[in-house]
């Protein structure tokens, strides 16, 4: 499998981290470890596959992560996405 | 995925604090974020959507997120639900449940809203446990398994949610773990979908009260256990029947059509209407 790399940028929020490791446990290429503090910090923020898994299992919603695109102009898109919700 | 998972924060009330007062790992976190994400994507408006939360650490959802939302009595959250229904039942009503919430003191409530088929969707949040008031042993407690108030383990035998809300004639019932939360959001979207009594069972891991007294260390042991034991129905199958005891079965055990109770009511007030004409 080819990985897309520096792709995405992994954010976290450590005031709203727990640290309870979910996140570094599961992540499949190591992105994340434990800091000294007992939250969870970006190590290798390269390696990043987008899987989504962090962000979609972070209990305390502490885990962004945006891909570079959307990192250029973030505003605008999350305009977009509200455009794309369906009217009722 | 950001524009996603981001969601959440048009649906939560900025003047709680945050983070949220469940303990670190607790499933129910991700239990929040599959609901509003689900929400959001059938297109509800925040007006539409009624949460009815019980008392438990589940009932916290509904004090986080900016819908209409009730906070009600222990076990009593499906009657505020049915009367809510009844009276107005264009809203969607969602029920957020723990497992002692729904089955011991509000097991009678339960299985009688599954039979009249009435048209709310009960979220289940099942940590095997009396998590917020110290750890006592439910009705979902696993046979052999230790808490508080059964420090030499479990007598009792479990109520299984899914067996037990097929026999009292739920018409939907699904189960999921918080590990597979692509699955959870599916379940939920699609019972938001339909017309009457819909289960919707979460299994969260509650490691403060249940998993430090039954051999996980950590939070993630409890989430590594349901990714060896959780199994996809079909796969379930597949499986020499030797080994399916062991696993939990995941996915959509009931899926069938029927009126529900304020479809019916709907329908008697018409034809009584007619006949006195």
């Amino acid at each position: 499998m080819t990985k897309k790399k520096e792709l995405t940028e992994v954010f976290i929020y450590p005031d709203w981290c727990k640290g309870c490791g979910i996140c570094v446990a599961f992540c499949p290429s190591q992105v994340l470890e434990l800091g000294p503090d007992g939250k969870a910090r970006v190590i290798k923020g390269k390696e990043c596959v987008n899987c989504g898994f962090c962000e979609y299992h972070c209990p305390d919603f502490a885990i962004v992560v945006k891909t570079k695109p959307l990192l250029k102009n973030y505003a605008n898109h999350a305009q977009q996405g509200q455009k794309a919700q369906p009217q009722k | 995925m950001a524009e996603v998972t981001q969601l959440i924060h048009h649906y939560l009330r900025h003047n709680k604090k945050f983070p949220h007062v469940l303990c670190p790992g607790c499933g129910h976190g991700i239990v929040l974020g599959s609901l509003v994400r689900s929400i959001h994507q059938l297109g509800l408006t925040k007006d539409e959507v009624v949460l009815v939360a019980g008392i438990g650490c589940s009932g916290r959802i509904a004090v986080y997120t900016d819908f209409n939302t009730v906070h009600t009595t222990h076990g009593r959250a499906l009657t505020f639900a049915t009367g809510i229904k009844m009276a107005n039942p264009g809203l969607k009503v969602i029920v957020i449940m723990g497992d002692g919430d729904a089955l011991s003191i509000g097991g009678n409530h339960f299985i009688h809203a599954a039979r009249r088929n009435i048209g709310v969707t009960a979220l289940i949040l099942n940590n095997n446990i009396y998590g917020m008031t110290g750890g006592q042993s439910s009705s979902t407690t696993p046979q052999d398994s230790v808490s508080m108030t059964t420090p030499f383990g479990q007598m009792e035998k479990s109520f299984d949610i899914v067996e037990l809300a097929k026999a009292a004639g739920a018409h939907y019932v699904a189960r999921s773990t918080v590990l597979h939360v692509k699955l959870l959001d599916r379940i939920i979207v699609t019972a938001l979908e339909r017309p009457g009594f819909n289960l919707v069972e979460a299994l969260t891991p509650c490691h403060t009260q249940f998993g430090r007294k039954n051999k996980f260390k950590t939070v993630v042991d409890m989430y590594k256990w349901y990714k060896k034991n959780a199994l996809p129905l079909d796969a379930l199958a597949k499986l020499p029947e030797a080994q399916r005891n062991a696993r939990v079965p995941i996915g959509i055990f009931v899926q069938e059509e029927a009126h529900s109770l304020e479809d019916r009511y709907v329908m008697l007030r018409s034809r009584l209407q007619e006949g006195a004409s």
